[in-house]
């Protein structure tokens, strides 16, 4: 694996992500929800803890479900349209190293959405006491869920010239994956915990207490792997 | 030898698209590809530059065979994919450096050579522009740059001068021949006037199949086509008379009468190819006491041949 090629192509798509409004309505309404939602439990609850913002149902459901579909829906599938992976398929550039090129670059732009969440903790931690782990382990959890949703993203897009129905598909499995945790408690308890392993929000809500375990830790690189994997598959089916 | 083709065949599920053809292209050739639509040109560039895999026989450039040594093959070519992909919302000048930092361009020469692209392909005026914003002209020519810029020795070019004003065909055609000096060239197109300007070598391919190949003089005197001489003589004579007697002549297969206009008769005499019918013809007009206004001989042209081939 050629790691220069894999920078050429980072540095190249996340560009391309500030080059267009995409990364901007990202960042822009992900930071007025999460700072609303932030001054809500800061100042109502008058709880020093961040621990109702990452626990936020509808910031999850924003940021895992709407948000990642969107950064992700056009990374293969406007490729394919415009003809351009023809162009890159043909230079010496592996299928992987094209793939974690466009995936990482997408994880970047993530991880920058995220960032304004250390300047709430700073704030937390000027007025009142706050433990570090949780925040920090928080933090982790939720750029590891996206990691997830990313590949799930891109390999969708892999699969469709139609950023749209990449949309629409890459928001119907991430809700399923999403939502499962949610609707745990309907299931009979002998099945649960089999549910309960494959659903990201069980391990999300293990890794907020602040424990970061192998377990949740082979889950998920094991998920990211599955998603690329898929993805390197999709774009050789070119040859079948 | 930087290409060899070896019974390469292409099925699309059961659908063939190339069927059997093998070739070989030396380095100071420009190929060209010649074929009506759906011929299997696209394809088989589409297998000689790694994108799609062969579903049997070969295809070697430089020695490196396209599927085992697939990223070897690419480090040696240069391709201009059909219709010309590009990234709409890059300048050019990014473009190309991205083009060449993928190809393996060493680093201390990236500007170097994205410079001498820029110029080479007259993009100066626009090298700071969208490339969604250029005209057609100048976004093929941002293509060719990009094909280009890694000094490839094989340039394969799907229908290169497609969209270009008639200006611009020529400086491209004149670039390809320059290039085609110390590069194997192979490039596909629908003009026929373009192989006769640029080739020196075609394949003809129709349905899969490659059903000529030579230099365009050799498909030329190969041709089962026939000459043509257009006859126009002033009407004061006896048409049917001169009709008869242009009949008689030994080597003339028909004669059609085309039309009169009035003060001249206008006939096609149909002969034996590479036979020149002017010299006899003009005896018999002679003979008949016509006066001949006009008489022009047309051998067979690469048109002719093509619509033979390809029917």
């Amino acid at each position: 694996m050629n790691t220069q090629n894999i920078k050429t192509i980072f540095s190249k798509e996340l560009k391309s992500y500030f080059n267009s409004p995409i990364a901007y309505i990202v960042m822009i309404v992900f930071m007025a929800i999460s700072g609303f939602l932030f001054s809500m439990s800061f100042f109502q609850i008058n709880i020093a803890s961040m621990r109702e913002f990452f626990g936020s149902f509808f910031i999850q459901l924003v940021l895992f479900v709407v948000f990642i579909p969107a950064i992700t829906m056009r990374t293969f599938s406007e490729e394919k349209k415009q003809g351009t992976l023809e162009l890159l398929l043909t230079k010496p550039v592996t299928d992987i190293e094209l793939i974690l090129g466009k995936y990482l670059s997408a994880l970047t732009l993530i991880v920058i959405t995220l960032s304004p969440t250390v300047l709430y903790f700073i704030i937390i931690k000027m007025i009142g006491p706050i433990a570090f782990w949780p925040f920090v382990t928080s933090l982790v959890g939720y750029i590891l869920m996206s990691a997830f949703f990313i590949g799930i993203g891109i390999f969708v897009s892999s699969l469709t010239e139609n950023q749209i129905i990449a949309f629409i598909i890459s928001v119907l499995i991430s809700l399923f994956f999403f939502l499962l945790g949610k609707l745990l408690i309907v299931f009979p308890v002998s099945v649960v915990s089999i549910f309960e392993y494959i659903t990201t929000d069980y391990h999300l809500s293990n890794i907020s207490r602040g424990v970061i375990d192998t377990r949740v830790l082979i889950y998920y690189f094991s998920m990211i792997f599955f998603t690329l994997f898929l993805t390197k598959v999709s774009l050789e089916s070119r040859k079948w | 030898m930087s290409i060899k083709v070896t019974n390469l065949t292409k099925y699309y599920g059961n659908y063939l698209a190339v069927d059997d053809i093998s070739f070989e292209a030396k380095k100071g050739e420009i190929l060209g590809f010649l074929g009506p639509n759906g011929a299997g040109k696209s394809t088989t560039m589409k297998i000689i530059t790694t994108y799609l895999p062969p579903t049997s026989g070969s295809v070697e450039v430089d020695g490196f065979d396209v599927e085992d040594k697939s990223l070897e093959v690419r480090k040696k070519l240069g391709y201009l994919p059909e219709l010309n992909p590009l990234y709409y919302d890059m300048i050019v000048t990014d473009y190309l450096e991205f083009i060449a930092k993928l190809d393996g361009v060493p680093r201390g020469e990236i500007k170097k050579r994205r410079d001498d692209m820029i110029r080479v392909c007259g993009l100066e005026s626009v090298k700071h522009k969208d490339i969604g914003t250029l005209s057609k002209g100048f976004k093929q020519r941002v293509g060719l740059a990009q094909a280009m810029i890694n000094n490839p020795d094989v340039l394969i070019l799907d229908e290169p001068t497609s969209g270009l004003d008639p200006n611009q065909i020529i400086e491209i055609r004149n670039l390809i021949k320059k290039l085609g000096k110390e590069k194997t060239v192979i490039l596909s197109t629908h003009i026929l006037s373009e192989v006769t300007a640029t080739c020196n070598r075609v394949i003809i391919i129709n349905k899969g199949k490659i059903v000529a190949d030579g230099t365009p003089q050799e498909l030329q005197s190969k041709s089962k086509g026939q000459s043509i001489v257009t006859l126009e003589v002033k009407n004061n004579c006896d048409k049917n008379a001169l009709l008869g007697s242009l009949k008689e002549i030994r080597s003339v297969n028909k004669v059609d009468f085309v039309k009169d206009t009035g003060d001249s008769f206008i006939f096609n005499i149909y002969g034996n190819h590479g036979i020149d019918l002017r010299e006899v013809i003009s005896g018999k007009v002679m003979l008949n006491k016509a006066i001949v206004l006009s008489m022009q001989a047309k051998q067979s042209s690469l048109e002719d041949i093509f619509r033979e081939l390809t029917k």
